[in-house]
């Protein structure tokens, strides 16, 4: 993307006040959308965002500054902007000499979304809408989306390293909304892989229509949900939300790092029941969440963040682990050019218990049981969490009797972690989600077999 | 810098006979300033700018952007944009807006006092936030974040109908995050200070609240499961008007994802709510003179005295609704096309101030903070259910704090059992004014 002695050039300029280290971040990404909407093709939409973006540390303060002009000039005026923001005081010249480290990419992307016609691409979207109207006259609404992206990046730094990667990624998902006596009601059906146009090998659309449809006509017919606290079966894929909210973001160096997590001086305890491990893994191909290398040049890695219910680590980016003297753990994310990396998780996940599934919904008296998760939310200071229920249903004497309408629920992580009682060998990855943080999304992913918490606060309005 | 206005009438003056263009073109400077510890933790200065076409032709629609204003890649997006336009299928109510004769407001939003100021006195309002939430109170142990934003915004939206119009807006606000810390239990709380120009800005009220915010959390339990009144404090309720906001929008409706759909003229609300979509306000951070399709800003009431009396619509629902637009086309960028939605909604508020509401509960929960309204309110169905902290009401009085509790009930019965208004409309960064409501009867979730 940038030749390798503008970028030698480009950091010297970056330091010619004294900084301490100095980075650039050069990103090209072409992203394309086709949404399907109320019975038509509804809209088509591409892009190109280019830019870099130029960081300086000096001491404890990180000066930052982006521009969409590549050439020499324009990265010179971006170099010397983030120099200025970080107030360097001393000078002096500081040459770089930056050379390329070898990145396993693995096998790429197998179809590039650019080389597959635009009809096609929306030929997936009529095909979803059909099958999700199928499903019954009740279904009054479907919408379908189709999009991809291809990230290419390439990062440098005063250390030298110099490293590049090709993200591609490529979404598909439907919603639908079902009217009956009792009003509207949604489903949706999602997939993302960090894959190209080959996900349509391995994925049906119609099925995914069908899915969505008939998680809306379920819910035509779902009972208020209960309220209170009570034992709770997460589903395979979907506890992955519950794990990312519960302790993935209190496991993220920065917020570690200014006492803003109840995981803080926490390592090498027991924080979670000995059946927990949990991994955040930045190299599983193909996933939502993997890349060969983080926006920070450093190559993905497999993380045990608790093992057996012990404490091993914290996420780590560049500057977290720079002032501890130990190594990034690849966790160095940002949305785009225009932002600041910082510690982010990739693909976090429960490996499998050895309970069979269908004895874990059958050891459970009462509760609820939640088939698919919507997003979440956590305050990393206490600890405590939510996420959204999209799709549950009432457990009642050890079988899976109504479904129930959505909802929050809420826990405490530390608590909530000490309380996992029965995990299941039917690991599955959940949907693909935007992780937001500071304003900044990125994807990632999650995983976790079946698993049973003792008990959950329900936040619906039935007594 | 090329004039954003040449850029977006010169891209829209390439229209071919019975095809409409419409170009929007933006620039942004924006710095950001965080404090730690008395230093600067970052700066950032930013210089962004981007142009995205839409294209109608034969009826369908086609967008595509740039996120850099090269002439080679104006004409690059126009390419892509009518290739785009080609697939999709033909809606004969397509098309960019056509001038209307509403006449734009004239808005003080452009204060050449904030593009004056110098970096070091951002930085020193960034320091000097941290440092007063630090000093507020001696529980507060930490900052999570402590950070100066602002931001110089321009646009242009030039249509081959006829439309040409400018938008120059400076913000600015300081917000922060205190820690407070007693007995190993550690608490959150926010602050900000919102403004066009920094003499706006008050640190010291945003520390105040933030720090206040903390430490009246501690000591928090969970309660027990209970039905109860609770009192949303301004915050909440601006939150809650943005989703309310969204099931009135004319796309949500034509499209069957409205719960307000077909209640024009019926009571949805209790007859003490007025609600109005109102950017004119020059009060509101998210005021505005000309909408995303580049129309006049106006005030559209939405529900008046209870009643349903009004939908937001841009040019595209409002002709497939046998109307007009609105003025509320809405954009998230230069990256998509312009949709619907709410700028500036306010609840006409009531004359009491929340004091004089609370002495009169004798059992209640005031609602300081919510969490998961984007995972646990269904806009479509009405569901509504949200993780909530705040402080018990007990005869009359604010008493002992709880946390990790949920409150739950309907979009269509919340808007019902609204019992009483505050007299305390705040607007807040977002795009609905705050206000203090008091609900009746709503399931608090708990142990």
């Amino acid at each position: 993307m940038l030749d390798h002695e503008l970028i030698n050039r480009t950091l010297s300029t970056a330091l010619d006040t004294g900084g301490d280290f100095a980075e650039v971040f050069a990103e090209d990404k072409r992203s394309s959308s086709a949404v399907f909407d109320d019975g038509r093709v509804e809209e088509l939409t591409s892009g190109r965002d280019r830019g870099a973006g130029i960081r300086v540390v000096v001491g404890e303060t990180t000066g930052f500054a982006h521009t969409a002009d590549l050439s020499e000039t324009g990265l010179a005026n971006a170099a010397r902007a983030a120099a200025a923001a970080a107030r360097g005081g001393g000078g002096g010249t500081r040459s770089v000499n930056v050379s390329a480290i070898d990145v396993d990419r693995g096998p790429g992307a197998r179809i590039p979304p650019e080389e597959v016609a635009k009809a096609t691409k929306v030929g997936l979207l009529t095909l979803a809408n059909e099958a999700a109207r199928g499903e019954g006259a009740a279904i009054s609404q479907v919408s379908a989306r189709y999009g991809d992206s291809r990230r290419q990046i390439l990062v440098a730094n005063s250390d030298g390293l110099l490293a590049e990667d090709d993200q591609i990624r490529t979404l598909f998902s439907v919603s639908c909304v079902a009217t009956g006596d009792t009003g509207l009601q949604t489903g949706r059906e999602s997939t993302g892989r960090t894959v190209g146009f080959e996900l349509f090998d391995e994925t049906d659309v119609e099925e995914m229509g069908r899915r969505a449809a008939n998680r809306a006509l379920t819910k035509l017919g779902a009972r208020p949900a209960p309220s209170g606290a009570m034992p709770v079966v997460v589903g395979p894929g979907g506890g992955g939300v519950l794990f990312h909210e519960a302790c993935g973001h209190g496991l993220e160096a920065d917020l570690v790092a200014k006492s803003a997590s109840v995981f803080a001086g926490r390592v090498g305890e027991t924080v979670a029941s000995p059946m927990v491990t949990l991994i955040d893994d930045g190299t599983m191909a193909g996933e939502w969440g993997h890349f060969a290398i983080d926006d920070e040049g450093r190559p993905a890695a497999h993380n045990v963040l608790i093992q057996d219910g012990v404490l091993t680590d914290y996420m780590w980016d560049h500057l977290r682990a720079r002032k501890e003297g130990r190594p990034s753990s690849g966790n160095g994310r940002r949305q785009s050019y225009q932002h600041l990396p910082m510690v982010r998780m990739t693909n976090t996940y429960i490996s499998n218990g050895s309970d069979e599934p269908a004895d874990i919904i059958a050891s459970t008296e009462s509760g609820v049981y939640v088939a698919q998760l919507g997003g979440g939310q956590v305050n990393t200071a206490t600890g405590d969490f939510v996420f959204g229920m999209t799709e549950a249903y009432l457990i009642e004497d050890g079988e899976i009797t109504e479904p129930i309408r959505e909802g929050n629920l809420i826990g405490n992580g530390p608590e909530v972690l000490t309380r996992i009682d029965a995990l299941g060998n039917d690991f599955a990855m959940g949907s693909p989600g935007m992780c937001g943080k500071d304003g900044q999304g990125v994807p990632v992913g999650d995983g976790t077999p079946t698993l049973r918490v003792t008990s959950l606060t329900v936040g619906g309005t039935a007594a | 810098m090329t004039d954003l206005l040449d850029i977006a009438c010169r891209v829209a003056g390439w229209a071919r006979d019975g095809e409409q263009i419409e170009a929007f073109v933006v620039h942004e400077r924006d710095t950001e300033v965080r404090a730690y510890e008395g230093e600067v933790e970052s700066l950032t200065s930013a210089e962004s700018q981007g142009i995205g076409v839409r294209v109608v032709s034969d009826g369908k629609q086609g967008y595509a952007y740039a996120g850099t204003l090269d002439p080679d890649a104006l004409e690059e997006t126009l390419r892509e944009a009518r290739d785009n336009a080609g697939f999709a299928e033909t809606d004969e109510f397509n098309g960019v807006a056509l001038p209307d004769d509403v006449a734009t407001p004239d808005l003080d939003l452009y204060r050449e006092a904030l593009v004056s100021c110098p970096t070091d006195d951002k930085v020193a309002l960034a320091i000097e936030l941290e440092r007063a939430t630090r000093a507020t109170d001696p529980r507060i142990a930490g900052i999570e974040s402590a950070e100066y934003i602002d931001t110089i915004y321009e646009s242009a939206v030039a249509t081959s109908t006829g439309i040409a119009s400018v938008t120059k807006e400076t913000g600015c606000y300081l917000a922060t995050y205190a820690l407070a810390e007693e007995n190993g239990e550690t608490q959150t709380g926010f602050g900000f200070s919102i403004g066009r120009e920094p003499s706006d800005l008050d640190p010291l009220v945003a520390a105040r609240d933030a720090a206040e915010r903390a430490t009246r959390l501690l000591g928090s339990t969970k309660p027990a499961t209970e039905r109860l009144t609770v009192v949303l404090d301004p915050w909440v309720t601006a939150q809650l008007l943005g989703i309310v906001g969204h099931t009135l929008t004319g796309d949500a409706v034509l499209k069957g994802r409205s719960l307000f759909a077909d209640r024009m003229g019926e009571e949805v609300a209790t007859g003490a709510i007025t609600l109005v979509d109102d950017a004119t306000n020059p009060a509101a951070f998210t005021a505005s003179m000309v909408d995303g399709e580049g129309l006049a800003i106006r005030s559209t009431p939405l529900i008046s005295d209870g009643v349903l009396s009004g939908f937001l619509h841009n040019s595209y629902s409002g002709r497939r609704s046998g109307t007009a637009s609105t003025g509320s086309a809405a954009r998230g960028g230069f990256k998509s096309a312009p949709g619907v939605g709410a700028h500036a909604l306010a609840i006409r508020p009531g004359d009491r101030n929340p004091s004089d509401l609370i002495a009169e509960i004798d059992d209640g929960f005031l609602v300081q903070g919510v969490a998961g309204l984007h995972s646990g309110v269904n806009p479509v169905s009405g569901d509504f259910s949200t993780g909530a902290e705040g402080l018990r009401i007990r005869n009359g009085e604010l008493a002992e704090p709880i946390r990790e509790v949920t409150i739950a009930s309907t979009l269509q019965r919340l808007l019902h059992d609204v019992v009483a208004i505050g007299n305390d409309t705040e607007w807040l960064p977002m795009n609905a004014a705050g206000v203090t409501l008091v609900v009746a009867d709503v399931t608090m979730s708990g142990a």
